[in-house]
């Protein structure tokens, strides 16, 4: 029996063999991700007359399992944009940090601005032209960053502007756009307000709001991955304002009151 | 019931295992639901059948008749849809006749739960059984694998999350019957324009204790535009390299003929 | 990857699915998840030169499996212009397949012809574009763009151009072009309509002596009418083809973008 500290602890070697270290030796092949582990689901947003609307639910999932249950996937961008996460939580954190990062050399390159849609400033469109290139270079790289992603801001013009990232550098925009399970199940409800960017500049901010209250509301009773807090922000050209603690209310399970079983039940 | 015919299989088994693929099917990437209302029940369709990516039927229908107050609808593999539902349809009858009471909707669901079951998951067939019979008004789903559902708004196929949106946004307990329409043709609207699968034009059937009306082509959203130009050839634009006519007259030289009157409707052409 | 490449409507048309054929030498039960790099996102171009223009066109539905990501995404656009507005642009180019590829293939395209306006003080002329475009989709020969390109402008002639590309670069210039999800069912109507295949003259012979139609240019105005009603037939019959119809006509006036709206089921 080996009494020595070093050995303390450890699977004896006699029983189990001596530990398979080959792994932490970095002359095999890189290893990338190669699948999400702790995932968010859905994110939603819908353009509106002088803005966007985006939200997204406070859980990170492992698997099946609720996780973590106050994962704040709505994130600000230099207070002019908002960007929303769905796919690989860690991923999510890198990402954040590296914009974080690239908000601060930013705001040391432009002067601050009265107007934070300015000339000078990354807007919506930009930032999501940033990100564009990055997950598809990761992309080009084998080593991709796990998300899907939706930029909610402002472009150039002042005008609502709303994109998506994925990981594999896909791009594209719409007047309303949501991730994951939400693009089945939030967009056929989206759309019925906004088909267009014309039917979506009509839009005020309180139907937009409701519009989207009502889809975390219907993604929450059919995405198993789902909970029922969430967070909800909304941009607009005087700035951004997220909430992180947001409750589904009036929901309604009372539908199945009169149903027994599943066949031939009946009592 | 004589059952299928297995004696490809080995045959089929050794070709699939050097890498020949398997015929592709029919399916009816669909978008199918059902409401229950206060007095009967609802069940809708789109018509778009789908081969791949390919529209291979723009009007099918996917509203199958069980009995005159049982019907289907059908998401899954065109031919297992229609053969199953046809195949319970009968055994549905003869059961009716031989003890002379009026079929119930829930014979007709644990017949065909107990068929898919035994066939794992083989037959893709995905239904929605609806139906009014003496002991009430009743709606399920049947999943291929044998599954059922009973619940009092139901949605499957491809476009069920987009039908299922209108559902869980529009629905309430008490309905009447021009409601349930109303909302389940909005219903398979969203599958038609959110769901690639789904597509063409929205079929509707009411069932009530007194009678089933069919809605065929309840609405027409998506008529085909018209072409801008006629692409009608000059005769003799094809090409001919001989050319042997035979007429009518002379056809019994070749084949017997018998004249049989028809008073079918005329087949659908473009002018 | 031999499938993803081919448009032979036999190999991934309706017919066969390669999805359901077994996987050679994948042990039983063993079970890797990899990084696609790959997706499809569905649509169709379409590119018709005429005797003094093109027309470059695509729908622009983007898709993901069964789900439409967007109604209004182009997959045709203006290159090598002065500015990012591409008011004083030349040369279009569509791209359909995989969505970020084709837009980072359009992407380096348009740096390359603004570098060139830059250093020669002129536009890039269609035929050195054609080049360029060749040699920057070989360029990644084994880890190829996913995208068929077209691409359509005016030669040193004034004639209407059109180059069309495989996803590694194989090139030629053609009278005209279907690209993308619907290309094995427009690219015979175009066939006959475009280049009068399969149209013989009525009364010119008997049999073999028959005269095959004379091909003549086609007005701006037929090959219009030609790409709508050609997207109108692919509408109807493929899921991914829909939404809207955008064109472009390029003149030696300039290039004319034209809008129409397509079925959206």
């Amino acid at each position: 029996m080996d009494h020595r500290p070093q050995a303390w602890g450890r699977p004896r070697d006699d029983i189990y063999g001596a530990y398979d270290a080959s792994y932490l030796h970095s002359n095999g092949p890189k290893q990338a991700t190669q699948a999400p582990i702790v995932t968010g689901t859905s994110v939603i947003a819908l353009k509106f007359k002088d803005g966007v609307v985006i939200a997204a639910d406070n859980l990170a999932s492992y698997g099946s399992l609720a996780r973590f249950t106050d994962v704040k996937r709505l994130r600000n961008f230099a207070g002019t944009s908002v960007i929303g996460f769905g796919g690989d939580v860690s991923d999510m954190q890198y990402l954040d940090r590296h914009l974080e990062d690239l908000a601060i050399d930013e705001a040391y390159d432009t002067p601050e601005p009265s107007d934070a849609t300015a000339q000078g400033h990354l807007n919506a469109a930009n930032l999501h032209k940033y990100l564009r290139n990055l997950m598809y270079s990761r992309r080009n790289d084998f080593n991709p960053l796990w998300n899907q992603i939706l930029i909610a801001g402002l472009d150039s013009e002042s005008k609502p502007y709303l994109a998506s990232v994925d990981l594999r550098g896909t791009t594209f925009t719409a007047p309303s756009l949501a991730t994951g399970f939400g693009a089945a199940l939030a967009t056929p409800i989206m759309r019925r307000y906004a088909e267009t960017d014309e039917e979506a500049s009509k839009l005020s901010r309180e139907e937009a709001v409701d519009v989207i209250r009502e889809c975390m509301k219907v993604l929450f009773y059919r995405d198993a991955r789902s909970m029922d807090k969430y967070s909800l922000a909304v941009v607009t050209k005087d700035g951004v304002e997220i909430s992180e603690t947001e409750q589904l209310e009036k929901q309604s399970w009372a539908f199945a009151d009169r149903i027994k079983g599943y066949g031939t039940q009946t009592v | 019931m004589p059952g299928f015919d297995f004696s490809n299989y080995n045959r089929n088994a050794a070709l699939h295992a050097r890498g020949v693929p398997l015929p592709k099917a029919t399916s009816t990437g669909t978008t199918i639901v059902g409401c229950i209302y206060d007095g009967g029940v609802v069940i809708a369709a789109d018509t778009r059948a789908t081969s791949g990516p390919i529209v291979a039927d723009k009007n099918c229908e996917k509203l199958h008749y069980i009995s005159p107050n049982i019907w289907c609808a059908g998401a899954g593999t065109a031919a297992d849809t229609e053969f199953t539902t046809s195949l319970i349809s009968s055994q549905l009858e003869l059961h009716s006749l031989s003890t002379g009471r009026k079929p119930r909707v829930v014979t007709c669901m644990t017949l065909l739960k107990q068929h898919l079951f035994k066939y794992k998951g083989h037959i893709g067939a995905y239904l929605v059984v609806a139906g009014v019979d003496p002991t009430g008004t009743h709606l399920f789903t049947v999943h291929a694998h044998g599954s059922t559902d009973k619940l009092p708004y139901v949605t499957m196929g491809s476009g069920s999350l987009a039908a299922m949106s209108v559902f869980e946004t529009q629905w309430r307990g008490k309905l009447t019957k021009e409601e349930a329409i109303d909302l389940c043709s909005q219903a398979i609207q969203a599958g038609i324009f959110n769901d690639l699968g789904s597509g063409s034009n929205v079929d509707v059937a009411v069932i009530t204790a007194e009678k089933t009306t069919l809605l065929r082509n309840y609405i027409r959203p998506n008529e085909r535009v018209p072409k801008l130009k006629s692409y009608a050839f000059k005769k003799g634009t094809t090409a001919v390299l001989n050319e042997k006519i035979i007429k009518k007259e002379e056809l019994g030289n070749f084949i017997s003929v018998q004249e049989v009157p028809v008073e079918a409707e005329a087949m659908e052409v473009d002018t | 990857m031999a499938a993803m490449f081919s448009q032979n409507p036999i190999m991934n048309g309706p017919n066969y699915s390669f999805n359901d054929a077994p996987r050679v030498n994948a042990p039983e039960g063993a079970r890797q998840h990899r990084f696609d790099p790959y997706t499809d996102n569905g649509g169709s171009t379409l590119a018709i030169a005429g005797a003094d223009f093109a027309i470059m066109a695509g729908d622009t539905r983007s898709t993901s499996g069964y789900s439409i990501n967007s109604r209004y995404s182009p997959k045709v656009f203006k290159i090598g212009g002065t500015t990012s507005d591409q008011h004083d642009a030349t040369l279009v180019l569509s791209v359909v397949g995989f969505a970020a590829d084709g837009e980072a293939l359009k992407e380096k395209l348009d740096a390359i012809c603004k570098m060139y306006r830059y250093r020669h003080g002129k536009a890039m002329s269609v035929e050195a574009c054609s080049r360029k475009l060749s040699m920057i989709l070989y360029q990644k020969r084994f880890f190829p763009y996913y995208a068929y390109a077209i691409l359509g402008g005016l030669d040193e002639e004034g004639k209407g151009a059109v180059y069309s590309y495989d996803p590694v670069g194989s090139c030629e210039r053609e009278q005209c072009r279907a690209g993308g999800a619907a290309a094995s069912l427009i690219m015979p109507f175009l066939d006959n309509q475009v280049n009068f295949k399969n149209q013989y003259e009525p009364g010119s012979g008997e049999g073999h002596a028959l005269q095959e139609r004379e091909r003549r240019p086609l007005t701006r105005q037929e090959v219009e009418i030609l790409v709508k009603d050609a997207f109108d037939g692919a509408v109807e019959r493929h899921i991914e083809v829909g939404d809207g119809l955008q064109m472009m006509v390029i003149t030696k006036e300039g290039i004319e973008e034209i809008y129409l709206p397509l079925k959206k089921d």
